[in-house]
């Protein structure tokens, strides 16, 4: 059925590829000392780097022309950038999400290394991700995603519960079980769900752990390690019975931020925009400084420079200026890309943040406290997107109903054996 | 032109013909001999040197890479045989894509074929304003399938779909779209058939129209009504187009893609595999875990199913459709 989209598919690919070639030419004749120099930037989603703060750095350096090309989704740009990594036809500075970076990493000896002077800019862990085994760091660190918790104000004065941000961290504060058990208090209250998905949970168990699925040395132990066999059982039974929905993105956990299915979220800070996105009508929505647990991280992404590029040494600096303190804090105000730069949690463009929509909550002072409350950076190994993707299967499939607790786990074991 | 005037030139040598000098072939005689035999190869060859270097050889190197371990980034691979087609068809996810390959395959195939032709031949009456009828049953095929899946994904939303809505308020259980592996069949083949049942039913038309009226006034004379002119006359004369139409539709429900892809947010066929195909599996295997031997092989696999699919539906469709028509 799908014979005219590909030939479809196939054009647009191949004018893609042609206007990426076209745009690649001009950079290859002017590579030369001095002279001018055009650089292309990849990116995806909203990084935050508009044309004004593009133009900052062309301002600053005349003999720099910066092209920006942005993919929708991450996805498109994962697909982009492994067809091409160690051929031609990636940008000067391409952007890599965190979920993938893993698998980025795998070819670190074909990515430029960042440069001596910008280490030790970033928080410990988000650096550390993007060394490898020899040492060489090679993606520059530019958002994270500190999870907090966001709730619905109306929907827990409804519950009994408290509505003052400062009082819900209190209440929340302390280990999963505590958060599960105000979450069956609600839904005793209520009988609605508490939070909208069992995954995000999970998400949040797993993202607490030192090793997931395999260990630093390669070692896969995916199904031996108790703790994640502990976050599985933890979700399934004290979480998906609490949680709207199995996963997130459907188009029906889209509509239900909005119509008051269940009062909480696990929030990272780029979810603050996905909620006054799809609720803009809803009011009572605010953030607590808080995190079950502990802290946890989810989410953010790294500007890499293929080391074949045409202005390595160019595409370096720009990379470097883009993930500075004071870049990053406007790209925060820009798009809400919480830095992971320490440098930048005392400026005051990201302490004195205000957002309007989550009750006028500081959600940049919260998010400086919730990134300094992440201790643990889990080790993601390559296959960690493949493994954790097929866990998530089995938390839906007993969401769903499909299969048994103990059943839908042999599942995931059969089918983790077979990678 | 040329033809005959070239053949009358190469039968004159033979004849006796004193009066006139011996023939010399002119160079541009020549020429337009050469122009005969060897233009029309060369009119049809872009597509042939096309499909050589567009066709033939991807799907050359798709063999290769079927036998390999391979490193799309490195561009290297390790020859391994027959390694990648072993481990294929040792998946179960394999065999769960292969079942819903088939289900959706037949779910959207049979009553999409059957709707086209009763359409068709609805369309191939006298009816008023013809063209605008005729039109009409295209506009579904004119909107991009993606489109469609996004239309249809809202309306088969487990809870906040259209069509959950409406059983609900008519007091029937609402129907979980994503999580019976039956029903997400059924909403996945309702995509394709909007789809394609118009684009369908445009072809068959032609054919009908195709058949001499001649016949169909001799039938009425003797007596025959809709349903036997139909049956008798109709039904054979379309054999030549049936056949073309149900293998199209086989390769492409057997290559299904967009439709299952965007019936959830993550495109990976439901978390208990319930809507996966084979398509959307090698998809996964290519682009999400980068391996593309195994990919590559689960394509060859793909390939010969469809190929035996093709023979098998080739002579059922010519048993079934018997053909009077013919002399």
């Amino acid at each position: 059925m799908s014979r005219r989209t590909k030939a479809i598919a196939a054009i647009a690919g191949a004018a893609s590829i042609a206007i990426i070639a076209t745009g690649c030419s001009p950079s290859s004749d002017s590579g030369e000392e001095g002279g001018k120099v055009e650089l292309s930037l990849a990116t995806f989603n909203d990084f935050g780097y508009t044309d004004e703060l593009l133009q900052e750095y062309m301002d600053e350096n005349p003999n720099v022309t910066i092209v920006h090309n942005r993919a929708a989704t991450s996805n498109d740009a994962r697909a982009n950038y492994f067809q091409k990594l160690g051929k031609e036809g990636l940008a000067d500075i391409e952007a890599v999400e965190v979920d993938w970076f893993t698998e980025a990493m795998q070819y670190s000896d074909l990515l430029a290394e960042v440069p001596a002077d910008a280490k030790g800019r970033w928080l410990d862990w988000k650096e550390a991700a993007a060394t490898d085994g020899d040492g060489r760091l090679v993606g520059f660190g530019t958002d994270i995603g500190p999870q907090g918790v966001c709730y619905r104000s109306d929907l827990f004065a409804a519950a009994g519960l408290p509505t003052d941000r400062a009082e819900v961290a209190a209440l929340l504060e302390g280990d999963w079980d505590n958060f599960f058990n105000v979450a069956d208090q609600y839904k005793a209250a209520t009988g609605k769900p508490f939070i909208d998905s069992a995954n995000s949970v999970l998400q949040g168990l797993v993202n607490q752990l030192e090793t997931a699925y395999e260990e630093p040395d390669g070692t896969i132990v995916a199904t031996e390690n108790p703790d994640i066999e502990d976050a599985y059982n933890t979700v399934v039974e004290r979480a998906v019975p609490i949680s709207a929905y199995a996963g997130q993105w459907s188009d029906d956990w889209f509509a239900s931020m909005a119509n008051g299915e269940f009062a909480a979220m696990l929030c990272p800070g780029w979810m603050h925009g996905v909620i006054s996105g799809n609720a803009p009508e809803v009011t009572g929505w605010d953030v607590a400084d808080v995190f079950p647990g502990g802290g946890g991280n989810w989410g953010g992404s790294y500007l890499t420079v293929p080391a074949n590029g045409k202005n390595v040494d160019e595409a370096l600096k720009l990379a470097d200026w883009l993930t500075a303190p004071e870049q990053q804090v406007k790209a925060f105000v820009n798009a809400g890309t919480f830095p992971s730069q320490s440098d930048a949690y005392e400026d005051e463009g990201l302490t004195a943040f205000t957002n309007e929509y989550f009750n006028n909550a500081p959600t940049g002072e919260i998010g400086v406290k919730r990134a300094e409350a992440v201790t643990v950076a889990t080790y993601k190994g390559a296959q960690f997107f493949q493994f954790h993707d097929a866990l998530q299967n089995a938390v839906t499939r007993v969401f769903d109903g499909v299969e048994d607790q103990t059943t839908s786990w042999n599942t995931w074991v059969t089918e983790v054996s077979a990678f | 032109m040329t033809a005959t005037a070239t053949r009358v030139d190469e039968s004159a040598p033979p004849k006796p013909n004193p009066g006139r000098a011996p023939r010399v072939i002119s160079f541009s005689q020549r020429l337009s001999r050469w122009d005969l035999k060897v233009s029309p190869y060369l009119y049809i060859s872009p597509f042939f040197i096309m499909f050589l270097v567009v066709g033939i050889f991807p799907i050359a190197f798709t063999a290769v890479i079927s036998f390999m371990d391979w490193d799309l980034v490195r561009n290297s691979g390790e020859f391994v045989g027959f390694d990648q087609y072993v481990w294929i068809l040792g998946q179960p996810q394999f065999w769960t894509a292969l079942r819903n390959t088939f289900s959706i395959f037949l779910l959207s195939s049979v009553p999409q074929l059957i709707a086209a032709v009763f359409i068709a031949a609805m369309l191939d009456r006298n009816i008023r304003s013809k063209t605008f009828w005729r039109m009409g049953v295209l506009v579904p095929f004119v909107m991009a399938p993606v489109a469609v899946a996004l239309i249809f994904s809202n309306m088969f939303g487990d809870n906040h779909g259209l069509v959950n809505s409406v059983l609900t308020d008519l007091g029937l259980p609402a129907i979980q779209w994503h999580k019976d592996a039956f029903w997400s069949h059924v909403a996945i083949s309702t995509m394709v058939n909007f789809r394609w049942t118009g684009y369908n039913t445009l072809i068959l038309l032609a054919a009908m129209q195709a058949v001499p009226r001649d016949y169909y006034e001799a039938a009425t004379v003797d007596g025959a009504g809709a349903f036997r002119q139909f049956r008798s006359i109709t039904l054979p004369s379309l054999k030549p187009t049936l056949i073309f139409v149900i293998i199209t539709s086989t390769i492409g429900g057997l290559q299904i893609f967009d439709e299952p892809r965007m019936f959830d947010q993550f495109g990976r066929g439901g978390a208990a595999q319930q809507w996966l195909t084979i398509t959307l599996y090698l998809y996964d295997i290519g682009w999400g875990q980068w391996n593309f031997g195994r990919a590559a092989a689960l394509a060859w696999i793909l390939f010969l199913i469809i190929l035996i699919i093709g023979l098998i539906n080739l002579l059922v469709t010519r048993r079934l459709v018997r053909d009077e028509g013919r002399r």
